[in-house]
This record gives structure tokens, sequence and C-alpha cells, in this order.
């Protein structure tokens, strides 16, 4: 949010910074190949959604992203460093699957959720200050929860539960916004007001997204660019050329009445 | 002065019990957050083989105790992120084998002495001018580096993950909150005595997390039931004249079924 700037739209893709780029990625698990030779160039104020069946990696490549798996091939580069000398974690915002985000019951509130997304930034051995505090509000008012700042986290509905964990994530004021698997259990209300959220995020703040989704028909009506994974990358591009091409219908044949029904 | 304070040894009891008190429901909020209650008690046994050792070898067992529970922890911590056993199972090898060790020293040694057992089942009224010292200064040390890492250490037990994206360096922290589980052991193991050292990290806690609504407040509140429980304890102890360990837990427990009664009411 400090630091998040879109650039004028008029701008090429060429000209936009590579914000992620993946060369020849892979990864095995135990020996089984999970993602092979993944190479995907994000650019600044993309907004990409990686979708793909079950067991086809897709998560797993959200996490090598944010660096919580390290690949067993190729290179990882953010903002123009490679993964492993990369330190300005403030600059990546995560939102990981709300089941195994947290346990209901834990004590704390709203607030106290969001400002620890901080952290990081306020760095180790800080107390948090007024600018951490502010910030924190801010990406409370950005998600729409901040009438609920002081209340129990495990009291809240599941979609008002993930727009607090979108605004921990943004509370560092990132760059790039990675997702995962963000609607799983939440209402079709809520997930309308979460994708015109992220529709807000990336257009008015110039956030880049990445979104991981099985949700193909409702994610390919939003994003900017598609990525179609089965453990290799079957395609990259607009939505619009994944639907001539047919990349969408031969990588979900038996599916395909989804994204047919959103169109 | 009432007729408890003018005892030197009852001056003492509180003293530690006080330390103890603040640091052990503090350590203890976080341990029952990351279902980790039972590390508590694992290390306690460790604690209680280092005492051995130091009894048999003639040094201070404190100070014997304090080492053997800190490697103890390192090894705890290793097995559990190498992620070759299931958590409970590193935690139960590591309960038993402190015991195991404990026990066949002891029996070097000739048997139980009356040293010991106060280690056992505690001994807050043989606290020593050198212990209280001793405890007041590891007490502190808890306590700072708790207030310096509240943060962090809030982000990790909240969502290990996220923590880990964001950068803080979440395995290098989690060796230092298991490190101060150690210390914490090691103190309470001199007032309530090693097999009930879990209870004080983990029933204020327990009953803190029923009560509140805001991390801050569980850490709160879980402080006043603590210190509440350590000085009804240590007062029914003198009057009554009974062990002071098992009556600081039995407080405790009292305590959180207050909470469970006021609750299931409203």
């Amino acid at each position: 949010m400090e630091t998040s700037l879109s650039l004028p739209k008029a701008s090429t893709a060429a000209e936009r910074e590579a914000v992620a780029d993946l060369h020849r990625v892979g990864f095995s698990y135990g020996g089984d190949p999970v993602l092979h030779e993944i190479s995907l160039l994000i650019r600044r104020g993309d907004f990409l959604g990686i979708i793909g069946p079950n067991g086809s990696g897709k998560t797993t490549l959200l996490r090598i992203l944010v660096g919580l798996l390290q690949p067993s091939f190729g290179q990882v580069r953010l903002f123009g460093a490679d993964i492993r000398d990369f330190t300005e974690w403030q600059r990546i915002g995560y939102v990981p699957q709300k089941a195994v985000a947290f346990e209901s019951r834990f004590p704390a509130t709203v607030f106290e959720v969001v400002v620890s997304g901080r952290s990081g930034r306020a760095g180790l051995l800080r107390r948090f200050t007024d600018v951490d505090r502010d910030a924190a509000e801010r990406a409370l008012d950005t998600v729409g929860m901040a009438a609920f700042r002081d209340r129990r986290i495990g009291r809240l509905s599941a979609g008002q539960q993930q727009r607090v964990f979108i605004a921990r994530a943004l509370a560092s004021g990132p760059e790039l916004l990675l997702l995962d698997e963000p609607t799983v259990g939440v209402d079709p209300d809520a997930q309308e007001q979460f994708y015109s959220l992220l529709r807000r995020l990336n257009k008015e703040l110039g956030t880049t997204l990445v979104l991981v989704s099985h949700d193909i028909g409702v994610v390919a009506q939003e994003v900017t660019q598609l990525a179609c994974l089965n453990r290799t990358l079957v395609f990259h591009g607009s939505p619009e050329e994944a639907m001539r091409s047919g990349a969408l219908a031969q990588l979900y044949r038996e599916q395909s009445w989804v994204v047919a029904h959103h169109h | 002065m009432p007729e408890i304070l003018q005892y030197g040894f009852m001056q003492r009891a509180f003293a530690a019990g006080i330390a103890i008190g603040i640091i052990a429901p503090v350590i203890g909020v976080f341990l029952v957050l990351r279902r980790l209650s039972l590390i508590a008690d694992s290390l306690a046994h460790v604690a209680l083989a280092g005492v051995a050792v130091g009894l048999l070898a003639g040094t201070y067992p404190l100070a014997g105790a304090l080492v053997l529970t800190l490697l103890g922890a390192i090894g705890i911590e290793r097995l559990r992120v190498s992620g070759r056993l299931f958590g409970e199972a590193a935690l139960a090898i590591f309960l038993s084998g402190g015991l195991a060790v404990a026990v066949v020293v002891i029996g070097l040694a000739g048997g139980f002495t009356v040293d010991l057992f106060s280690y056992l089942f505690g001994a807050i009224t043989a606290v020593r001018p050198g212990d209280l010292w001793l405890i007041i200064g590891l007490g502190c040390v808890v306590v700072a580096t708790v207030a310096a890492l509240y943060k962090e250490l809030f982000a990790i037990t909240f969502d290990e993950e996220s923590a880990r994206v964001q950068g803080i360096p979440v395995d290098t922290l989690n060796l230092v909150l298991t490190g101060l589980v150690a210390v914490t052991v090691v103190v309470a193991m001199r007032v309530v005595g090693a097999l009930l050292t879990g209870a004080l990290l983990v029933i204020p806690a327990a009953t803190a997390m029923r009560l509140s609504k805001s991390f801050r407040g569980t850490v709160a509140i879980a402080l006043a039931c603590s210190l509440t429980a350590v000085v009804a304890g240590i007062t029914s102890s003198f009057y009554l004249n009974i062990a002071a360990g098992g009556a600081i837990v039995l407080c405790a427990i009292l305590l959180f079924s207050g909470t469970v009664l006021v609750r299931s009411r409203s």
C-alpha cells in the first residue's frame, strides 16, 4: 500500500517489470514428479489465475513461489532476485487455504491477526508502532472489515475470515498477492464480494495477483492471464486465447460445461 | 507483617512462587495454542534425570537439570521438525527416556534421597537463597525474551506458514521457544516438582482461553490465574500444613472449574 503503485495503463506487456519469473522449474516429492519444466513470467499488474485438476501441482507451484518449498530443478526469481537470496518478503502477500490457516477456538481478535501481517516488515525485536497499526487499520478498511476489528476471529463466517486473511496479507503493503484456493467454503454472495475486492486491488492499487483455484469458470472471467497446469504448463495466456485454443476444454474434458455455462 | 511472611523460608517461597507464576502461564499460552502442551511434561522428566545426575556427581542439581533439559529441548525440536516422527511420539520418547535415566542414576546412587524427592514433588519452602537468585535470573531471561519476540511468537503460533512467508526466522524462533520451555520447567520443578510442572504451564492458559477473545487478554488472564493459584496455594499450604506444589495446582484447577461452571450457566 505504501509502496504499491500501478504503472500507466498504456504500458505494454514487454515494458512492465517482471515480478516473478520461473525458469524450467521442476519439483519432485519423494521421487514422484509433481511439476515438470514450468517456465512462467508474471509481470507487474497481472492478474494470473492458476487452474488445473486435483493433483495438477497448482498449490505446489504457489508454495514454491512464496518460498515455502524449494524447487528440485530450475530457478525462481522474485523482483529480479534469486528467491534463495530474496529478503524483501514484505513485498509478497500470501493468503493460505483457509482450512489449514487456523483453529477456530484460537483467542485472537481480528485486529491482532491483521497487524501480525506486519511482523516481518516491522523487523525482529521491534515492537509495533503507530505506522504498523495504521497500516493494519487501512487494510481492514480495504477489505470492508473495519467494523469487526475487535471481534474474535473464530466467531466470523468463512467469507469474513477470508477477508481478514486478505487484510493480514495486505497489511505489509505487498506488490504481489498470492492466494491459494481462497473461495473454498465461502458462500456465493461472499464470493462475489471477494472477486470485486480482487478487481479493486488489481485495478486501483495496481497489486499483482496470483490466484490458485479449481473454479475454472469464475476464474476465467476474472483474470487477465490464465495458466493451465497439469504437472506441466499446458497453457499460458489470456482467458480468451485459452477458450479459442481449446486448452481449457482439453484440460477439463469432462468439466468443460463449466466454462461453457459461464460464457 | 502477617505471621506467614515473618519467616525467611516463606518469603523465599513466595518470591520463587511468584517468579514461576509469571513465566509459566506466558510460555504455557504459546504451548497450548500450538498443541505442544505435553512438551513441558517431557522436559520435566528430562530435568529430573539432570537432577539425578547432578546429585550423583555432587554438583548443583539445578545446573545439571538446566544443561540436560536444554539439550533435551533441542533434541525434541529437531525430531519434531525433521518430520520423521509424529510430534507426540517424539515427546513420549523423551518423557519416558528422561524418567528411565533418572531411575537408573538413582539406583546407582543408592536409592531415593530426600533431596531427590523434593525435586519430584516440589519443595518450595526448601528454596535456598542461591536457588532463589537462579530462579529470578532465569525468570527475567524468559520474560525479556518473550517480550522482545512477542509479535513474532504470535504470528508463528497463529499461522506458522504465513509467518515463514513474511520472512520471520520460524525455525530459529521455534528453537528459542523450546529453550524457554526448558528453562521454565527447570525453574518450576523447584516449586511444584517435576511431576506437576506441566500443570502450571497448561492449566492457567487453558482457563484464560475460555475467558478472553483476544490473545493479549488471554496472556493477561493466564497471568492473573497463575499468580492467584500460586499465592493461594502457598498460603493454604502454610496454614493447613499441606504440600505446596499440590495445593498450587489444585487452586489452578479450581479456577479452571469455575470458568467451566460460569460459562455453562451463561
